[in-house]
């Protein structure tokens, strides 16, 4: 099958410092694909490199075959890539309900039926089915800003599949949140992938969310890719051990 | 959002209880009443642009100026009737909007700030010397009241009434905008616009589409505005009222829907009420204001906001604790 995305011998530098060095990956279709590595080893400066916040020094991103290197976040979330940030990004003066909506309506319709149509742009219904899928339907009318760390970075996750994505990419969604609440997560991620065919590409340090979640790793060290494959092996990896313990 | 439903039933009542209530008021008291109406107007488009898409402007008498000057030369000089000049005043400023806010909102904020300074003051310097057109410091007189079914609008009370039927349809369809999609796009770019963008939010085109949708609003203003004074000059449309407008805005409440109408009561009426002090009123304006903001930077209806949510909490058995506020990161 042709990949969801692929990079290819992507590079990034900073002045004198290379943080992603021909770094090329893909992704398939229906796999949730983990991006692991020591802090530093430019796993967000790769996924910033993708999603259009920071242009590639060299290398291409194609989406479907199709080059969207550089493209604006806007411009790739409209062909269908979603993402959550590292840190918390929901915005605390909507409810529940209009941080949903708020993530569909840009996809649906055109700019005059958002201004002359239906409040909720038609998304109700969708926003209630995502609110019941990531256990939020108690909170629904909450502002996202009262919700629990962990019940934000579930609404978080549940904005990114308002539109229907093609492709999500995660960048630490287990980054501090309480056991129970990940369980949740890791379990809901599933269930999309499974059932919806949902295609991910996840960056996170917590290992065992990694290992329970992921179908495939890349592991990055210093920039480059050091080694790929299924969860278990990696995890048995001598580079990946010396990378992780220091040499 | 469901706070903007209660903010139509209050506007509602608002309008009716102003429809009824001034029938005994004498000339200048209705005049007064007028003016506040026609600086809500223009404070409103403010709040869209400023409280709504966090952008600062500091155009917006210059934009009133504009509709103002349209309205009385197509009203008085072409005999043009009034809700013609009307429509051409508002879609003049949206239009100069979109000019000014396609260069200008690459920069945004401070920058944007600048340009719109820049832009007051060549709309004030063109006002005051382009004689040929706008009769430089002698101003336009005789400019015609509108006429409703025939019936031109000459007594005070009818043209208010009328004033005040303009400004709650002006309100109304502000009301429709912000619960439309469009308002939710707004204040989740003024929130957050990094991640509004990566939720597909074209953040440029809606910050234009504010900013444009205030100026029109501020052109709609000068429509009411010239036929209320009958006689317009530069001075009302000079930077100082364009910074008075903005201080309005944040007095009232910046980004509360109903601000623009207690914001403009603080710099129509106020001035009036402390016209006892003599020439010591700026003093006890300015004081005022700053007290005002100290207590409460949300402004009026920050204030009324907090009041009701302590009487709510009062009321509802403790939530679940608050979340922990993360930094926010840019």
């Amino acid at each position: 099958m042709s990949p969801v995305l692929a990079v290819e011998n992507l590079t990034r530098r900073f002045g004198g410092l290379t943080a992603v060095d021909d770094v090329s990956l893909a992704v398939r279709p229906g796999e949730i694909l983990g991006v692991i590595g020591p802090n530093g080893s430019g796993k967000s400066t790769l996924f910033n490199c993708i999603l259009g916040q920071l242009k590639p020094s060299s290398g291409r991103v194609r989406l479907d075959g199709e080059d969207v290197t550089g493209l604006a976040p806007t411009a790739l979330n409209r062909r269908g890539v979603s993402r959550t940030f590292q840190l918390l990004q929901v915005f605390p003066n909507l409810t529940v309900r209009e941080n949903l909506i708020l993530a569909g309506q840009e996809h649906r319709g055109s700019l005059l039926s958002r201004l002359a149509g239906p409040r909720d742009a038609g998304l109700s219904s969708e926003a209630e089915r995502m609110t019941a899928f990531f256990r939020l339907s108690h909170l629904a009318d909450a502002k996202a800003g009262r919700l629990s760390y962990g019940q934000q970075k579930l609404l978080d996750a549940a904005m990114a599949f308002m539109a229907g994505p093609r492709l999500v990419l995660l960048d630490e969604p287990a980054g501090g949140v309480n056991p129970t609440m990940l369980g949740t997560l890791r379990d809901r991620l599933k269930a999309l992938n499974a059932e919806a065919g949902a295609t991910f590409v996840v960056i996170e340090h917590n290992m065992d969310f990694v290992m329970a979640l992921c179908t495939r790793l890349v592991v990055l060290a210093e920039g480059r890719v050091i080694a790929e494959g299924e969860p278990a092996s990696v995890r048995a990896d001598k580079a990946v051990i010396d990378a992780y313990l220091g040499h | 959002m469901r706070r903007l439903d209660l903010n139509l039933f209050v506007l509602l009542l608002g309008a009716a209880i102003l429809w009824v209530a001034p029938a005994g008021f004498g000339n200048y008291g209705l005049y007064v009443l007028s003016l506040w109406l026609v600086t809500a107007v223009a404070a409103m488009g403010l709040n869209l642009t400023l409280g709504y898409a966090g952008q600062v402007s500091l155009a917006q008498a210059a934009f009133l100026g504009l509709g103002a000057y349209a309205t009385a030369l197509m009203t008085a000089k072409l005999g043009l009737p009034w809700w013609l000049a009307f429509c051409a005043s508002g879609l003049l400023c949206f239009a100069i909007g979109i000019g000014l806010g396609v260069p200008a909102l690459r920069v945004q904020h401070h920058y944007l700030a600048f340009v719109t300074l820049a832009f007051a003051t060549v709309v004030y310097l063109v006002a005051r010397n382009e004689q040929w057109l706008t009769g430089g410091v002698y101003g336009l007189a005789n400019i015609p009241r509108p006429a409703v079914l025939g019936d031109k609008l000459n007594g005070n009370l009818p043209f208010y009434r009328f004033v005040l039927a303009v400004a709650l349809g002006l309100a109304l369809v502000q009301w429709w905008i912000l619960r439309s999609p469009w308002g939710r796009a707004f204040q989740a770019l003024r929130e957050n616009p990094l991640r509004a963008a990566s939720l597909g939010v074209d953040v440029r085109l809606y910050t234009l589409l504010a900013f444009a949708l205030g100026a029109a609003y501020g052109g709609f203003a000068g429509a009411l505005y010239a036929p209320l004074v009958e006689f317009i000059d530069p001075a009302p449309f000079a930077l100082s009222q364009s910074l008075m407008l903005l201080l309005m805005v944040i007095a009232g409440g910046a980004g509360y829907f109903l601000s623009p109408f207690l914001g403009a009561l603080v710099g129509v009426a106020l001035p009036e009420w402390l016209r006892f002090t003599g020439g010591a009123y700026l003093l006890f304006f300015a004081g005022a204001v700053m007290v005002l903001l100290v207590v409460s930077p949300q402004g009026l209806m920050g204030l009324a906001d907090r009041a009701v949510q302590l009487v709510r909490e009062r009321r509802r058995r403790p939530e679940p604790a608050a979340a922990p506020q993360p930094s926010e990161v840019r």
